[in-house]
C-alpha cells in the first residue's frame, strides 16, 4: 500500500533491515573495541602460567596450553622478586600523598567555592596551568633539589613531591563539589553558634565525602603510576614503587622473565580495574561536577 | 529596651546599593514582618541582623548591646531559612542539638532540651529519622524546634513557608503563628507574599529600593499606605490609582460599589465605571473595566458573593465610593497627601 | 579595653579575608616552592654546563642550547614529540567518539565490554606498555604467530626494531591507553545532548554516520576539546612509553623530549643539556593546545 506516494511496505522492511545491520554494526564495534583494549592483556594472563619449554617455541600456538599451566612463575615472582616490596611502597606512597593532598587542597578549594575573593577566578585558573607544567620538563632540576635535601633513595622524595601533580586537580575537583553544598547549611551553623572554621569541619565535610574519595584514588593512581620522578629518584630496588620496579628489575642482564613479569602486572591491574569498575559511575559524576560547575 | 534595633544601616554591593539607610525597632515579644519584592533589600537586611552579611554604614543593637563586627555566633540569634538547612548527615535529634552543642552544652542537659523542644512541636516521634526522610512540614518543625531550644533573643526567619505545598501553607502559617505567641520571643519574618505579611505580622515594614517605605499595623499600611507603593503592593487586586492634572487618588477594588446598592455613608464619590469583563470565583466577583470620566483608566471592582446584583459586562455602571476612603497621593514623589476635591 | 572589643579579637578567625588568606597560603607556598622554584631552576641550568661531574652553576650562555640543537636525534626528537602527540590524538577522537556513541547504548554484556575498555586506563602506563612489549615482541609476539598463520607475512614484522614500525608501534600504544578515558569525557559530553536534537535527526533521515560527524561532533566541541586537551598532555608529557618499549631506539627513531631529556640528563649526567631539551617541551604544548581550543571553537555550536 503506499501513502502520499511512498511504498511503506518496502520502507518497513528497509528500516528492519537497517536496524537489524545497525544492531549487527553496534555488537561488532563493542567486541572489537573490547578485543583491542583487552589483548594485550588476555596475552599476558597466558602467558604468566605457560612454560617456558612451551612459550619459548615459536612454532607453538601461543594461545594454547601444550604443555600443562603452571604456577611456577607467580610462585618465583612473590618469592625471588621485590614485588611486594613494590606494591607496599606504593600503598605507603599513596597514603601519604593522600594526606598531605587532603591538608593542602582543601582548604584552598574551600576558599576558592566559597569566599568571594576578587582574584578567585584567576587563581583558579593558575592552579590549572600549574598542573600543565609537566613532571617531564622538571624532572632534571627536582632530582637536584631531591638530592640536595639527602632524600634521594627513598620513599620521602616521592611523598614531597607527587602533592605538585595531585593538588592542582584535588583542588579544582573538591572545587566542584564544595559548590555543590548549599549555602544555606554552613550559614546556619554559624548562626547555629559555630565558628567559620566549625561551620566547615562539623557541616560541610561530612558531606565532601565523595569529593575525598576522588581524591584518594587520585593519590593513589598516581602513586602507581607515576614515571619519571620514580626513576630518577630512586634506583635502589628496595624503595622502588611497582610503576619503575616491575619493567626494570624483572630483567637480569638481557634475560627477561616475561612470564613472571606479565604475572606481576596482571595480578595488580586486573583487582584494580575490578574496584574502579564497580565505582566508575561515581567517578563519571564527580568529574562532570567539577567540570560544569568549576 | 528594643530587642533589635538598626540605625541608618547600609549595604553596598558595589555598585549596588541593597539597603540604604534604615531605621528599624522591634517592640517586645512582637511578630515583626518585612515586606517588599524580590531585590528590596528585606532578606539583605535580615541578613545584616543575623551576622551573615556586614553592612556598609549603621549600627545593629541587639538588647541594647552594639553587634557590629561579631559573627553570628556571638549574636544569640536563631534562623530558620527558606530551605530550612536541615543538617543532611545528623538525625533530627542530632540537628536539634546541634545549636546546644556548639555552646557546650553538657549531654543530659541536650537531651532535655532536645525533648521538650521535639514535644512543643509534636516530631518526638521522628527523632532518629534523616532530613531525607521528612516531608516538608516536618521539615519546617524541626527547623523551628533547632531555633527554638537554644532560646534565642530573637527569631529571624526568611521566607519559611513558601516551600511548602500552598495547601499546607496555611496549615504550617498557624501553627507558626501559634507557637510565636506562646513562646513570646520577638520574631522578624521576611516575605513577599503581602496576605501572609497582613495575616500574620503585628507590624508590617514594606520595603522597596533599600527603604522602609512604611512600618505599621496591617490596619495601617491596607487603610492608611504612605504611599503609592505601600498602597499598590498591598491588597489583591491592587488598588486602583487614578490621575488628575494635580494629584493622584486611589480605592481598593472592595470599596467600588454599584450606586443601586444600599449605602450608610452618604457621601459618595460617583464614576461611570464601564465593565469589560466580569470574573466569577464563586467567593467573590471581579469586574474588570474602566472609569469613564478619568481617560478610561483601568480599574477592577471587586463585589463580595452576598451582593447578588447583576452586573453586565459591555455596559456603563454607576458606581461610587465613599469619599472617606478614597487615598490621596503626590504625582510626583508618590508620598500621601491629604484629602483633596475630587474634580 | 572594653568587653565588646576584646570579644570582636576573639572573632578574628571568622573574618573572611584573614581565612582566605589561612587557607591558601601552604598550598600556595608549597606549589611555588616545588614546581615555581624547580621550573626556575630548569631554565637556570640551560644556561649552564651543569653536570654531575661538574655540579657548579657556571653561566655560559646559549652555548648549551646550541650543543643540544646541533645534535640531529634532538631534532629527531622534537619532531617525533610532536607528531606522535597529534596522530595519537586524532586517533583519539575519532575511535573514542565511536566508543562513547556504543557505550551509550544497551546491549547484552556491556558490563563485560566496559571492564574490558578500562584496562588500558586503568594500568599503570608502564604496566601496560610491559604487555605490549611482550605482545610485540621480536620473536615470539602472537600478532605476527597470526599473520604468520594467515599467510600475510612469512617472517616477523619486527614492530619495535624497525624505525617506521616502531613509531607506528608507539603511536598506536598512546592512542590505546587514552581512548578509554576521552571515551569515558565524550560519553559525559553525549548525555548532555538533548534527546530532541537526536529524535530529529533520526525523523530527518539521516544515517549514524552522518549523524556522527555532522551532528554530534560539531556539538561536542567543547567537550572533544577537552578530551583532546588531556589526551595531548598525557601524550607529549609521557616518557614511560616510548622509554619501556623501545628507549628511544632503533638509533634514536622513536626519540621523543622527555626520553632524550632523560637519558641526556639523568643516565648521562648531563644536566645543563637535558634541561634544554625538556624545556623545548613547553612551546610544544602551548601550541598545540592553542590550536585545538582555536579549533574548539571554531566549530563550537552551542
Amino acid at each position: 500500500m503506499t501513502w502520499a506516494g511512498t511504498d511503506v511496505a518496502a520502507l518497513r522492511l528497509r528500516a528492519d533491515r537497517r536496524r537489524r545491520w545497525g544492531r549487527v554494526g553496534l555488537y561488532a564495534s563493542a567486541i572489537g573495541f573490547a578485543l583491542v583494549a583487552a589483548f594485550p592483556f588476555s596475552w599476558a594472563v597466558i602467558t604468566m602460567f605457560k612454560q617456558s619449554s612451551d612459550l619459548y617455541v615459536k612454532a607453538n600456538n601461543p594461545f594454547w596450553f601444550n604443555e600443562a599451566p603452571t604456577l611456577e612463575h607467580v610462585k618465583y615472582l612473590f618469592n625471588q622478586t621485590n614485588y611486594l616490596t613494590f606494591l607496599r611502597n606504593t600503598v605507603v606512597v599513596g597514603l601519604a600523598v593522600t594526606a598531605i593532598t587532603l591538608v593542602l587542597a582543601l582548604p584552598v578549594a574551600y576558599a576558592l567555592a566559597r569566599l568571594r575573593l576578587r582574584w578567585g577566578e584567576r587563581m583558579g585558573i593558575a592552579i590549572f596551568l600549574v598542573y600543565l607544567i609537566p613532571s617531564t620538563l622538571l624532572f632534571i632540576p627536582m632530582t637536584r633539589v631531591v638530592n640536595n635535601f639527602g632524600l634521594q633513595e627513598s620513599l620521602w622524595a616521592l611523598i614531597i613531591v607527587y602533592p605538585t601533580i595531585t593538588i592542582p586537580i584535588s583542588a579544582w575537583l573538591l572545587m566542584g563539589f564544595f559548590k555543590g553544598i548549599p549555602m544555606d547549611i554552613e550559614e546556619q551553623a554559624l548562626v547555629d553558634g559555630q565558628s567559620r572554621i566549625g561551620a566547615i569541619t562539623r557541616v560541610v565535610l561530612p558531606l565532601m565525602f565523595p569529593g575525598i574519595v576522588a581524591v584518594v584514588v587520585f593519590a593513589f593512581t598516581l602513586s602507581a603510576t607515576e614515571f619519571i620522578y620514580a626513576l630518577s629518584f630512586n634506583k635502589s630496588s628496595a624503595v622502588k614503587t611497582i610503576a619503575i620496579g616491575v619493567p626494570t628489575e624483572l630483567i637480569r642482564g638481557d634475560v627477561f622473565f616475561w612470564q613472571s613479569l606479565q604475572a606481576a602486572v596482571i595480578l595488580f591491574v586486573v583487582p584494580v580495574a575490578l574496584i574502579f569498575n564497580a565505582f566508575l559511575d561515581r567517578f563519571i559524576t564527580g568529574f562532570t561536577m567539577g567540570a560544569v560547575k568549576g | 529596651m528594643a530587642v533589635v534595633e538598626v540605625r541608618d544601616l547600609t549595604k553596598h554591593f558595589g555598585d549596588v546599593v541593597a539597603v540604604d539607610g534604615v531605621d528599624l525597632k522591634s517592640e517586645e515579644g512582637e511578630f515583626l514582618v518585612l515586606l517588599g519584592p524580590s531585590g528590596c533589600g528585606k532578606t539583605t537586611l535580615l541578613r545584616m541582623i543575623a551576622g551573615l552579611e556586614q553592612p556598609t554604614l549603621g549600627e545593629i543593637f541587639l538588647g541594647g548591646e552594639n553587634v557590629i563586627g561579631l559573627p553570628p555566633r556571638a549574636r544569640r540569634v536563631a534562623m530558620v531559612f527558606q530551605s530550612y538547612a536541615l543538617y543532611p548527615h545528623m538525625t533530627v535529634a542530632g540537628n536539634i542539638a546541634f545549636p546546644l552543642k556548639s555552646q557546650g552544652i553538657a549531654p543530659e542537659e541536650r537531651s532535655k532540651k532536645v525533648a521538650w523542644a521535639a514535644s512543643l512541636f509534636g516530631i518526638d516521634h521522628l527523632l532518629s529519622r534523616r532530613p531525607r526522610q521528612l516531608s516538608g512540614g516536618e521539615r519546617q518543625r524541626v527547623a523551628l524546634a533547632r531555633a527554638l531550644v537554644r532560646e534565642p533573643t530573637v527569631f529571624l526567619l526568611d521566607e519559611p513557608l513558601s516551600n511548602l505545598d500552598a495547601k499546607l501553607r496555611a496549615a504550617a502559617r498557624d501553627d507558626l503563628m501559634e507557637f510565636q505567641r506562646g513562646i513570646g520571643t520577638t520574631a522578624i519574618y521576611v516575605t513577599h507574599d503581602q496576605v501572609e505579611a497582613m495575616g500574620m505580622g503585628d507590624r508590617i515594614a514594606v520595603m522597596n529600593r533599600g527603604k522602609i517605605r512604611q512600618l505599621g499595623t496591617p490596619e495601617e499600611v491596607y487603610h492608611h499606605p504612605a504611599d503609592t507603593f505601600v498602597a499598590t503592593f498591598l491588597g489583591s487586586p491592587p488598588m486602583n490609582m487614578l490621575e488628575t492634572s494635580d494629584f493622584l487618588f486611589g480605592f481598593r477594588p472592595e470599596q467600588l460599589l454599584p450606586d443601586s446598592l444600599d449605602h450608610e455613608n452618604g457621601d459618595r464619590a460617583p464614576f461611570t465605571f464601564h465593565v469589560n469583563r466580569v470574573e466569577y470565583l464563586g467567593s467573590e466577583r471581579y469586574l474588570y473595566g474602566h472609569i469613564r470620566e478619568h481617560d478610561e483608566t483601568k480599574v477592577i471592582a471587586m463585589l463580595p458573593a452576598t451582593v447578588s446584583l447583576p452586573v453586565e459586562a459591555d455596559r456603563d455602571h454607576k458606581f461610587s465610593v465613599a469619599r472617606a476612603q478614597i487615598r490621596f497621593f503626590d504625582r510626583d514623589s508618590g508620598l500621601k497627601i491629604p484629602p483633596r476635591e475630587l474634580p | 579595653m572594653t568587653a565588646l572589643a576584646q570579644d570582636r579579637r576573639r572573632y578574628l578567625t571568622d573574618h573572611p579575608g584573614f581565612l582566605a588568606g589561612l587557607f591558601m597560603s601552604p598550598a600556595v607556598l608549597y606549589i611555588l616552592a616545588l614546581v615555581g622554584f624547580p621550573f626556575v631552576l630548569a631554565i637556570v641550568y640551560s644556561f649552564t654546563d651543569i653536570s654531575t661531574g661538574n655540579p657548579q652553576l657556571d653561566f655560559v650562555g646559549w652555548e648549551t642550547f646550541r650543543r643540544v640543537i646541533a645534535d640531529p636525534v634532538f631534532r629527531q626528537s622534537l619532531w617525533n614529540t610532536f607528531r606522535f602527540a597529534v596522530i595519537a590524538n586524532v586517533l583519539v577522537v575519532v575511535f573514542a567518539t565511536a566508543l562513547a556513541e556504543v557505550l551509550t547504548r544497551d546491549f547484552k554484556g556491556k558490563w563485560l565490554v566496559r571492564f574490558l575498555i578500562l584496562l588500558p586506563w586503568v594500568a599503570p602506563v608502564s604496566l601496560a606498555t610491559v604487555t605490549w612489549l611482550w605482545t610485540l615482541d621480536s620473536i615470539f609476539s602472537p600478532v605476527d604467530w597470526v599473520l604468520r598463520q594467515v599467510g600475510l607475512i612469512t617472517e616477523n614484522m619486527y614492530w619495535l626494531g624497525l624505525p617506521d614500525l616502531a613509531r607506528t608501534s608507539v603511536v598506536a600504544v598512546q592512542a590505546w591507553r587514552v581512548i578509554p578515558l576521552a571515551a569515558v569525557i565524550v560519553m559525559a559530553g553525549l548525555t548532555a545532548i538533548p534527546t530532541e536534537i537526536n529524535d530529529a535527526v533520526a525523523v530527518d533521515g539521516a544515517g549514524t554516520w552522518r549523524r556522527i560527524f555532522q551532528v554530534t561532533i560539531p556539538l561536542l566541541a567543547p567537550i572533544i576539546a577537552v578530551a583532546v586537551l588531556f589526551g595531548v598532555i598525557l601524550t607529549i608529557s609521557d616518557m614511560s612509553v616510548v622509554y619501556v618499549l623501545t628507549r628511544g631506539g632503533p638509533t634514536n627513531s622513536t626519540q621523543v623530549l622527555s626520553t632524550w631529556a632523560f637519558i641526556k640528563g639523568i643516565e648521562g649526567g648531563a644536566l645543563g643539556q637535558g634541561a634544554a631539551v625538556a624545556l623545548f617541551l613547553l612551546p610544544v604544548l602551548v601550541g598545540i593546545t592553542a590550536v585545538v581550543l582555536r579549533l574548539a571553537r571554531r566549530r563550537e555550536v552551542m
